[in-house]
């Protein structure tokens, strides 16, 4: 009887046990592209696992298959993911598949409002559908293709003297896009310190989304629209505007007379390993790889600069980078998951996550007196976000996506028909998808 | 009389097990020892073809397991064999396919020819001729990516050096008329030992006897080749090219790591055109159209090959 008394008790203290275990200490996996900011997260991190026991894996894919690898395990209905730091662009289809937890509610109960972000990142990482007040993230990274330029071989004065001869202005960061192609092509083939060097690196890469990423730049400041801003889903005269194929026109000009030899498919890792390694004077890329440039021992410190994307002759825009952190709703933890959120939104943490590296989306660090000086870069991405745009973010997204890739890409890199041809063969082909999805 | 095997294992069976064996016939014997191989070809092979014929007549996504599923009919297939975009895949490949085969089975055949002489050396040198198979084409993929490199690429250094044409003045992996060679140069550099190896069994295979016998009769060292070694090393020869005719009818990664089916869609070969659709565009019911008509196009070559093949192995 005494015997059974005491298994009895050990078993009772041993459920107690795992079952208090249970619900103090989960194990959450955040799930994220490779890159710096993700070696940042995971410092931040320590901080919440210090404060709640939980111990947090992660779970990063390089960007060239991020979306196909995490894209795959949402619609699998895994389990790897309890946390998603998804591209901005799968929100709808995180929220109309049901793969993402809807966190009005959440926000409510604990006090974090979308009016303490940057306006432009809520739409763009947490809403869904745009324009409403429904959220399944909270905005987590904010990012914007900007520009690096050689601040050093800008002010050589045999160089500044050379520029000004030839265009009649001083050798300056540009500020509309025909100036950038004059800065591109005054450096192309260039002899610097005894070595060729070329205008800029741009995003070209056909698999993923690069060259959308870049070329959207120039459409934007041309009057490329995504559709009639009056009729959803009308695309006719709005993509394949004329001034839209002389965007196009202006993107394959820069990629034919300015580029690196070879440069037929780069994107982010390729643009950043040329600019460092000195064979570009300008820089194509995501706001994120600023504070890498800047701690670079070769091109670091005085060396860069940045600026925004330059103004078109009918806009000025940029394309938004960036994501938001949502929960998975195939997660066992979806508490602990919450629980992580709510610690991320705290405006230390988001200080913090400024100081590291990540760019924070919080109102109350961007806003900050001292932010716009707190790094050499900071007022080029505050300038950076005030100007974005975004592809769409519709649940067939994937196939919008890549049938402008396709269809830029034959024009662009590959040299085959035009501008024009290319806009109205997207057109065909968006259409396409938006009769299959119902949407006209 | 002494005790054969089957006698011994007839008398190690329990009687109850073998009291119930006896019950079942020969025929019933041979299914229960093939059912298992017979279900798991139904599992993997058989139920996800005839699932796949299925859903090429839907509009299904995988990715939007909400959506209503349309019966569509042959829709699907009639959008992908009047789609020009396909069409451009199918010639890419067919472009691919046709010349590495010629370059592989040229060369390969050259290298076996000249492995077989008997000269100091020669299981070092097939060893190092073998070596690029024995990579995976990721790598191989990724590490020509660098020799084409305009400024640093080796490649690009020894045309110059040949020709003394400026290194960086062309990009094989970005040039819409160099790209496609760019891959059929990478795949030869791979598989041609694959070939060699094959053509070396047959030539292996012929008995010294025969040219001996030939050489008694005079005949020249070309009619020899001509009328002894092609004859017989052509049936091994067919089937490195059905091996290799396969693999790249379907190849995928050594394209992909090289250039992405890039520039525009110079080098996208149909798997990796199919790939983007079903699994980056999530059009599973048309993806599924596309497969089918992929599978029945290599399944009716190949099934015309091998009957050939047979032809000249009977002769």
């Amino acid at each position: 009887m005494k015997t059974h008394h005491l298994w009895a008790a050990t078993a009772l203290t041993a459920a107690t046990g795992l079952a208090a275990t249970g619900a103090r200490a989960d194990d959450l996996t955040l799930c994220w592209a490779a890159w710096d900011p993700a070696n940042a997260l995971i410092e931040l991190s320590k901080d919440f696992e210090q404060k709640t026991g939980n111990t947090m894996s992660f779970e990063f894919v390089p960007w060239p298959n991020f979306a196909d690898r995490m894209l795959n395990e949402l619609n699998s209905g895994g389990q790897l993911c309890d946390l998603m730091i998804g591209d901005s662009q799968w929100i709808g289809l995180g929220a109309e598949a049901g793969h993402y937890i809807k966190l009005n509610d959440f926000f409510e109960a604990n006090g974090i409002t979308m009016d303490d972000f940057i306006p432009a990142t809520v739409t763009g990482y947490a809403e869904w559908p745009k324009g409403t007040p429904n959220y399944w993230a909270l905005p987590a990274f904010g990012d914007v293709v900007g520009w690096t330029y050689r601040k050093d071989w800008f002010e050589r004065p045999e160089l500044q003297a050379e520029f000004k001869e030839k265009y009649g202005r001083d050798l300056t960061a540009p500020e509309t896009l025909d100036e950038l192609m004059e800065v591109a092509k005054f450096f192309q083939n260039r002899e610097i310190d005894g070595k060729t060097v070329y205008g800029a690196a741009i995003y070209t890469e056909r698999g993923s989304e690069g060259i959308t990423m870049g070329v959207t730049n120039a459409l934007y400041n041309y009057g490329f629209e995504y559709s009639n801003p009056e009729k959803p889903y009308d695309l006719e005269g709005f993509v394949n505007s004329p001034e839209a194929a002389k965007g196009l026109e202006f993107y394959k000009e820069l990629y034919d007379c300015c580029t690196p030899p070879g440069s037929s498919d780069w994107y982010m890792s390729e643009d950043i390993d040329a600019y460092k390694s000195g064979q570009v004077a300008l820089q194509m890329n995501f706001a994120f790889i600023w504070p890498g440039v800047n701690a670079d021992p070769n091109v670091g410190g005085d060396k860069s600069g940045y600026f925004a994307n330059p103004a078109g002759p009918n806009g000025h825009f940029a394309q938004l980078g960036g994501q938001g952190i949502s929960v998975v709703s195939y997660t066992d933890s979806p508490e602990a998951a919450l629980d992580y959120i709510k610690w991320f939104a705290q405006p230390e943490i988001q200080k913090k996550w400024w100081e590291l590296g990540g760019y924070s989306a919080l109102n109350a660090v961007v806003e900050d007196p001292g932010f716009a000086t707190s790094q050499p870069y900071a007022q080029t991405f505050l300038d950076s976000m005030a100007i974005v745009k975004d592809f769409w973010a519709e649940p067939s997204y994937a196939s919008l996506l890549l049938a402008m890739q396709d269809r830029v890409h034959k024009y662009v890199i590959a040299g085959e028909g035009t501008a024009q041809g290319a806009l109205d063969g997207l057109v065909e082909d968006w259409n396409e998808v938006f009769e299959d999805e119902g949407k006209i | 009389m002494s005790e054969t095997v089957m006698d011994r294992v007839a008398k190690a069976t329990p009687t109850r097990v073998a009291r119930r064996i006896k019950g079942l016939s020969d025929r019933a014997i041979a299914w229960i020892f093939v059912a298992p191989t017979i279900f798991l070809l139904l599992a993997v092979n058989i139920f996800p073809l005839i699932w796949t014929i299925r859903l090429s007549f839907t509009n299904f996504k995988a990715n939007r397991p909400n959506l209503d599923v349309k019966w569509i009919g042959l829709r699907n297939y009639e959008r992908i064999l009047t789609d020009s975009d396909i069409w451009i895949t199918m010639q890419a490949t067919a472009h691919f396919v046709f010349w590495t085969l010629f370059f592989e089975v040229l060369l390969g055949f050259a290298l076996a020819w000249l492995i077989n002489r008997k000269f100091r050396g020669n299981d070092l040198w097939t060893t190092i001729i073998v070596l690029p198979m024995m990579l995976s084409p990721a790598v191989v993929g990724n590490f020509w990516t660098f020799l084409y490199q305009p400024q640093i690429g080796l490649f690009n250094y020894a045309i110059s050096f040949v020709t003394g044409i400026d290194p960086t003045s062309f990009s094989m992996i970005g040039d819409v008329a160099l790209a496609p060679w760019s891959i059929v140069i990478v795949d030869t550099w791979m598989w041609t030992p694959f070939v060699m190896l094959i053509c070396l069994a047959g030539l292996r295979s012929i008995p010294d006897t025969i040219y001996e016998a030939a050489e008694c009769d005079r005949a020249s060292a070309w009619r020899q080749f001509w009328t002894i070694t092609v004859p017989m090393v052509l049936p091994f020869l067919m089937l490195a090219v059905l091996f290799r005719g396969i693999e790249n009818f379907k190849m995928f990664d050594l394209v992909v790591q090289l250039t992405g089916g890039g520039p525009g869609s110079t080098t996208e070969l149909t798997s990796i055109n199919l790939k983007r659709e079903a699994f980056e565009k999530w059009r599973t019911g048309y993806s599924s159209a596309y497969a089918i008509i992929l599978f029945v196009t290599v399944f009716g070559l190949a099934s015309i090959y091998v009957k050939a093949l047979n032809k000249v192995k009977e002769r």
